[in-house]
């Protein structure tokens, strides 16, 4: 999910005979279901690997909060504008934690967050679609909260430490995040017609974008051996995608909502829904940069930065004051 | 920016890797001691000036202004380690936000789970 | 609107609670740097749970069946009263955090005073939320200090700030018709004894932080009476209560 344009080493996956005794070490730990720490001997392709998968793990939490900060100063009782305040909150803070996991690998934060201002790295497809109406924010928080559950809750085995123990802080209050989405739904559908109109034309927008969500198909998704061999991913698209059809159909069953796939349909057979794949074209024009909020997402994180550097110069240059007096009088 | 792979955004040269900017905040290891808890843990970093911001910022960011905690912070480049082991996360939400809580929303069970 | 004076007084605590995490909310997403937007988000989140409990209260002292959403999302700008302060734009964020240092340390002074209001309820309100705004005035003042004592142009800033906001601090000690029954029920302070104190606390921010203090103690009224209020609060409401008004037999 968090792996898009992510580079392979382009080698093709080595067996255990084939490394060296330290690559040898280091993965025999991985298939043993051990944790790699940041002091630890790791191949430069781990560290590469992660430190692009958490970075953009990272910046997604952090654009993520712009689709959802949209509605926070029209959220329509009191109730609903601090609950949506503390998601939002939530997503800084998730932002935060994954940020703090990717330095142990020699990276700074700013440095990562200048990759993504400048467009070198890059953040979840979904956020770079628009927030419309209220009903949008009961969308997110079922469908895109709910996919990333789906992708986190398998990464809190991840091989790496310091990211595995991020998503279990993350995941524990990621839960609260989809139920309040679905509360949102609810009170949707069972409102007025408008309201009801609204609910439906939300998962009309946002359904093949959370699909799109989990990345390309299998069969188009080269780079994966390694990061499943690396437990840096824990499963597979399709899978992941699978997974969240079969949970979400019935959830929208109960909201009386249409998804918008004339072709859904539970095949007896396989015991899951047979669906239709989004438009794969639409997903790399967006990953291209036209999808319809790229430009307002990234120039938002710009200016956010830009107005941002008097006051981080300044605090830091304050504190460099105060510690020039503390030792002074020292 | 229509193009992510044209660069308008104009950063000067990264520093190379591990080595902080003078213009960036450093990194702040914290730890924490719940109201009932008997020792610090450690709960992760972020980042501040100094280290009375960065107490502060532990506040806001890892206790949600749990009242009673007592909290540490060390510059994470004045930690000496030898096989580091970061010690678990330690979560609280704040209490009088009831609905960070997943049984504050009452989903019906056909729903499934959530 | 009702004119029963603890109404009106409860609609001024509320009020200025409703604008101002209002305002502060606006930055999610988009502060300096990602520990402030969690630390704003917090005071935002403190003002909004303040405001459910001064209407909520204001909404049951007035008996006409109005709860606190109702009051929040359906009155106009006529009928607002908090203090002018409050609903100025954000601007950069020192101008922010200056409009935010300015009143944090007339609130909780105002909040500390109540907890003896001979009124149960309002000393229960008013001591929970002394706890949560003596953290915002820590918050706000350091800032203060460290950008206004930061680099020249942080200190440029600072100063453009409290030169801009200061003259909306005089009318938070202006007494009136509402504060004079107040304070004769033994349920609020007089706001001007409030003033030495503000004074004092302020001077010494100030003075850490490098800062002068405008010679000119010209003050605006006409926020807490809602007598006037400035353009910026009828756009503020035509966000805030869009849905509500737009969809008036919805619930949310």
């Amino acid at each position: 999910m968090y792996a898009q344009m992510i580079k392979s080493t382009g080698k093709g996956i080595k067996s255990l005979d084939e490394m060296e005794p330290e690559e040898r070490a280091f993965q025999e730990r991985i298939d043993a279901g051990g944790k790699i720490e940041p002091k630890d001997w790791m191949p430069d392709g781990y560290r590469k690997n992660l430190i692009r998968q958490i970075g953009q793990h990272a910046h997604s939490e952090i654009v993520g909060q712009l689709p959802e900060g949209n509605w926070i100063t029209r959220a329509p009782t009191l109730e609903r504008k601090a609950i949506l305040l503390a998601k939002v909150q939530d997503e800084a803070g998730h932002g935060l934690y994954l940020y703090c996991a990717a330095e142990t690998l020699g990276v700074t934060r700013d440095q990562m967050t200048r990759d993504l201002l400048s467009g070198k790295m890059k953040y979840s497809s979904i956020f770079n679609y628009p927030t419309l109406t209220w009903a949008d924010m009961g969308a997110v928080g079922w469908l895109v909260d709910g996919a990333a559950i789906m992708n986190q809750v398998p990464l809190q085995r991840t091989s790496y430490g310091p990211y595995a123990r991020a998503m279990v802080r993350i995941c524990k209050e990621e839960s609260f995040h989809q139920r309040q989405g679905f509360d949102i739904m609810m009170k949707m559908v069972k409102g007025t017609e408008a309201q009801r109109k609204m609910a439906q034309d939300a998962l009309n927008r946002f359904w093949f974008p959370a699909l799109m969500m989990f990345g390309p198909s299998d069969k188009d998704s080269v780079h994966s051996a390694q990061s499943m061999a690396w437990k840096i991913k824990m499963n597979t698209n399709d899978e992941l995608r699978r997974k969240f059809v079969d949970e979400t159909v019935p959830q929208a069953e109960y909201l009386g909502l249409t998804i918008p796939d004339e072709t859904l349909k539970f095949n007896e057979e396989t015991g899951h829904y047979d669906f239709a794949e989004p438009d794969w074209e639409e997903f790399f024009q967006v990953l291209k940069g036209n999808g319809p909020c790229n430009t307002e997402r990234l120039a938002a994180r710009n200016r956010a930065w830009d107005e941002g550097r008097w006051v981080r110069e300044g605090l830091l240059a304050h504190a460099e004051k105060k510690r020039s007096r503390q030792m002074a009088a020292e | 920016m229509s193009s992510p792979e044209s660069s308008e955004y104009d950063g000067t040269e990264a520093a190379p890797h591990g080595k902080a900017r003078t213009t960036e905040w450093p990194l702040w290891e914290i730890f924490i001691r719940g109201q009932h808890g008997l020792s610090h843990r450690h709960v992760g970093s972020l980042h501040a000036a100094d280290a009375e911001m960065a107490i502060k910022n532990a506040r806001d960011v890892y206790t949600r202004r749990n009242e009673g905690v007592s909290i540490w912070a060390v510059e994470a480049s004045a930690i000496a380690a030898s096989s580091p082991e970061e010690k678990g996360a330690l979560y609280e939400p704040a209490n009088d936000k009831v609905y960070r809580h997943p049984t504050f929303f009452d989903i019906p069970d056909e729903v499934g789970a959530m | 609107m009702s004119t029963d004076p603890k109404f009106e007084f409860l609609c001024r605590m509320g009020d200025n609670a409703l604008v101002l995490g209002h305002r502060v909310s606006e930055w999610c997403g988009t502060a300096p740097v990602l520990e402030e937007d969690i630390a704003l988000a917090n005071v935002a989140l403190d003002l909004i749970g303040q405001t459910q409990l001064w209407l909520g209260m204001a909404g049951e002292v007035e008996g006409a069946g109005r709860d606190a959403d109702k009051l929040a999302f359906h009155r106009d700008v006529w009928d607002f009263r908090n203090v002018l302060l409050v609903e100025q734009p954000n601007g950069d964020f020192g101008q922010t955090m200056m409009r935010q240092f300015l009143f944090d340390a007339w609130h909780l002074a105002q909040l500390t005073a109540l907890i003896d209001s001979s009124d149960k309820e309002i000393s229960a309100i008013a001591e929970k939320s002394a706890k949560e705004v003596t953290y915002h005035l820590e918050r706000s003042s350091d800032t203060v200090i460290g950008l206004g004592d930061g680099t020249e142009e942080s200190h440029r800033r600072m100063q453009a700030a409290l030169d801009l906001l200061w003259p909306y601090v005089g009318e938070m000690f202006l007494g009136d018709d509402v504060d004079a029954a107040m304070k004769d029920a033994g349920i609020a302070p007089d706001p001007a004894s409030l003033r030495a104190g503000y004074d004092q606390l302020v001077g010494d921010t100030l003075a850490a932080a490098t800062l002068s203090k405008p010679e000119d103690d010209f003050a605006h009224r006409g926020g807490k009476s809602g007598a006037r209020h400035s353009e910026h609060l009828g756009h503020m409401l035509t966000q805030m209560q869009w849905l509500q008004r737009a969809y008036p037999d919805a619930t949310w």
